[in-house]
């Protein structure tokens, strides 16, 4: 049989010769495990293509294989094709791939480092199912559950009038000045929302703060330059910064070559944005956004042409680049609160209440986790775990 | 009125259908997903229409304004003669299209980064000039660190390196966590405070 040449080539490549007894490269016959040993079912929380093998092995025989092969057919009286050869002595196999709702039958064979072949019954048969509902993201749903309740308990409750009480963040009680600034100077505000696409989640946030920012300069009658990266982000900017002078009664001040398309290049629009830096000379930058590589380029830049400088990221490794170049700097969670923040909206200041709130509770779990953890209790960590 | 309204009842919908998505495994749930990734596509490529006029009107603009001529006229000459290269002659591996690629857009990208190097000392300067307890800090953590990885730093003791690797491993790593943890709770925040039409700054205000 196929697998007993291709099993016995890689005992005689992977072993080291003088460790194997003489008689090796003599088949001999194999043993039966026992059935019991053997664990075969649907996968659980997939779309119905792989089913899962899992096994015992008796007392000391683990340490003797040296590898393992699944075979697998769709009768268990026709012979069996070899569907994974698997080096050392694993103790769970998942066979991905396979058609859905079709009956499976397989063995396992297990090679020992003296040239024995131990091989299971045959084991099945076993479908494959889809399965409507991942269990395994319970507790993030759970969370997520949880969570969307506080915000929508602070949402109820700044409907009600209550008064909700945020900490001062410097980098947004910065913005206005930063913007008055600019009027005071005649010189226009560069507004660069990041380099990534309108699916990232702080692109989107960027873009609610480029709306305040655009506000508040179409109210001071200050240009603003918003230069983009990419084609989906310049095409939602430019209605935002069009909107936003509508909706303050100076759509004549909007002009459609202020907001403009630059290159998908990282590098290439970070020496464009260096260049209307240099050039243009606003005294206002934002770098609100999601960064990589480029935001030293455009901090350094800007830092060097006098401008005050407003940077927001959520991206951890570029934000020791922002806080030393910048002058303010939202870290992480205050990127996403400066919408409301600015807005002073009842309703969206009432999600950063929930937002704490959240905190609170994660940062509770993660010390009761931790203290539980010394003692050995560890279903706080499972329950955090997920599948 | 409508011009508000449809987006809003779109995204809400779209919103709590991709949030229900995540937790069906099911093929037709599989099929879902990968159709909205389809849409996206579809959205993304009549978007670059737009935004190649977007690149041409502005720099045709500025050199009718005979402003900064020299860097929008070769921007648009570029543009065009790559374009038609692209288009018209070859992009194959040893056409002029990826001779021009290769040996222009390529060297000059490279050039960019690369300057990061000199930017990152300036920046670096002024960071590490001890002018409170937080840029003390700063200058500590990163003398040990930069100590800490190279050989002179097993000489001054043995340990150093370890106590480098731990200062990575322990304080900046909380910090990173603290600020991830907020990151992702913002994110959600955002997300159903848009679903929930709560926020519409993204419409213009």
């Amino acid at each position: 049989m196929g697998w007993v040449s291709l099993s016995l080539l890689w005992l005689a490549v992977a072993a080291p010769p003088d460790s194997l007894p003489a008689d090796t490269l003599a088949p001999r016959p194999p043993r039966v495990l026992e059935a019991a040993r053997f664990h075969l079912q649907d996968t659980p929380n997939d779309a119905g293509h792989s089913v899962t093998l899992r096994w015992t092995y008796p007392p000391g025989l683990q340490d003797s294989v040296r590898a393992v092969i699944v075979l697998r057919a769709e009768a268990p009286d026709v012979p069996m094709q070899e569907v994974k050869f698997i080096p050392g002595a694993p103790t769970v196999y998942k066979d991905m791939g396979i058609p859905s709702r079709t009956p499976f039958y397989y063995r396992v064979l297990f090679l020992t480092v003296t040239g024995d072949t131990i091989q299971s019954a045959v084991l099945g048969p076993v479908e494959a199912y889809p399965q409507w509902f991942h269990t395994g993201r319970i507790p993030i749903l759970l969370g997520v559950v949880l969570y969307v309740g506080l915000l929508l308990w602070f949402i109820v409750q700044a409907r009600g009038g209550k008064e909700l009480f945020l900490r001062k963040i410097p980098g947004l009680e910065a913005v206005d000045e930063a913007i008055g600034r600019a009027t005071e100077m005649g010189r226009p505000i560069l507004y660069v929302p990041g380099l990534s696409t309108i699916d990232d989640i702080a692109t989107i946030a960027s873009l609610n703060i480029l709306s305040h920012v655009t506000r508040k300069a179409a109210e001071y009658e200050t240009p603003i330059i918003v230069p983009n990266r990419n084609p989906v982000v310049y095409t939602v900017s430019r209605e935002i910064v069009k909107e936003a002078y509508t909706s303050v009664g100076r759509p004549d001040l909007f002009d459609p070559d202020q907001v403009f398309y630059v290159t998908d290049s990282q590098f290439g629009y970070a020496a464009a944005v260096s260049g209307i830096m240099m050039r243009d000379r606003p005294a206002t930058n934002f770098l609100i956004g999601m960064f990589w590589a480029e935001s030293l380029i455009l901090a350094e830049t800007g830092a060097a042409t006098g401008a005050i400088q407003i940077a927001g990221t959520d991206a951890v490794t570029q934000l020791p680049f922002f806080i030393v170049a910048c002058d303010y700097t939202l870290i992480g969670e205050e990127l996403y609160a400066a919408s409301a923040y600015l807005s002073r909206e009842p309703l969206l200041m009432a999600t950063l209440k929930g937002q704490d709130w959240m905190k609170f509770i994660l940062g509770t779990a993660l010390v009761l986790g931790s203290l539980l953890g010394l003692f050995g209790i560890t279903w706080v960590h499972h329950f955090f775990a997920g599948g | 009125m409508a011009a508000r309204t449809i987006p809003l009842a779109i995204v809400f919908f779209f919103g709590v259908l991709m949030t229900v998505q995540f937790y069906i495994p099911h093929p037709v749930s599989q099929r879902l997903y990968e159709m909205v990734l389809d849409w996206m596509n579809g959205v993304s490529a009549a978007a670059i229409i737009l935004a190649v006029g977007s690149l041409v009107k502005h720099h045709w603009r500025k050199i009718s304004r005979r402003e900064n001529v020299v860097y929008s006229g070769v921007t648009l000459l570029a543009f065009f003669f790559m374009a038609f290269l692209g288009l018209f002659v070859s992009i194959a591996e040893d056409s002029l299209f990826q001779t021009l690629f290769a040996n222009v857009q390529v060297p000059l990208q490279a050039t960019m980064f690369s300057l990061l190097a000199f930017y990152m000392a300036s920046a670096a300067y002024r960071a590490f000039r001890a002018r409170n307890l937080e840029a003390t800090l700063l200058l500590l953590a990163a003398f040990v660190l930069m100590i800490g990885i190279i050989p002179i730093g097993y000489l001054i003791h043995p340990k150093f390196a370890d106590f480098a690797q731990w200062v990575l491993n322990v304080p900046n790593m909380a910090a990173k966590r603290g600020i991830m943890i907020g990151v992702g709770l913002g994110a959600i925040a955002t997300s159903v405070k848009i679903i929930l039409g709560i926020e519409r700054n993204w419409l213009g205000g």
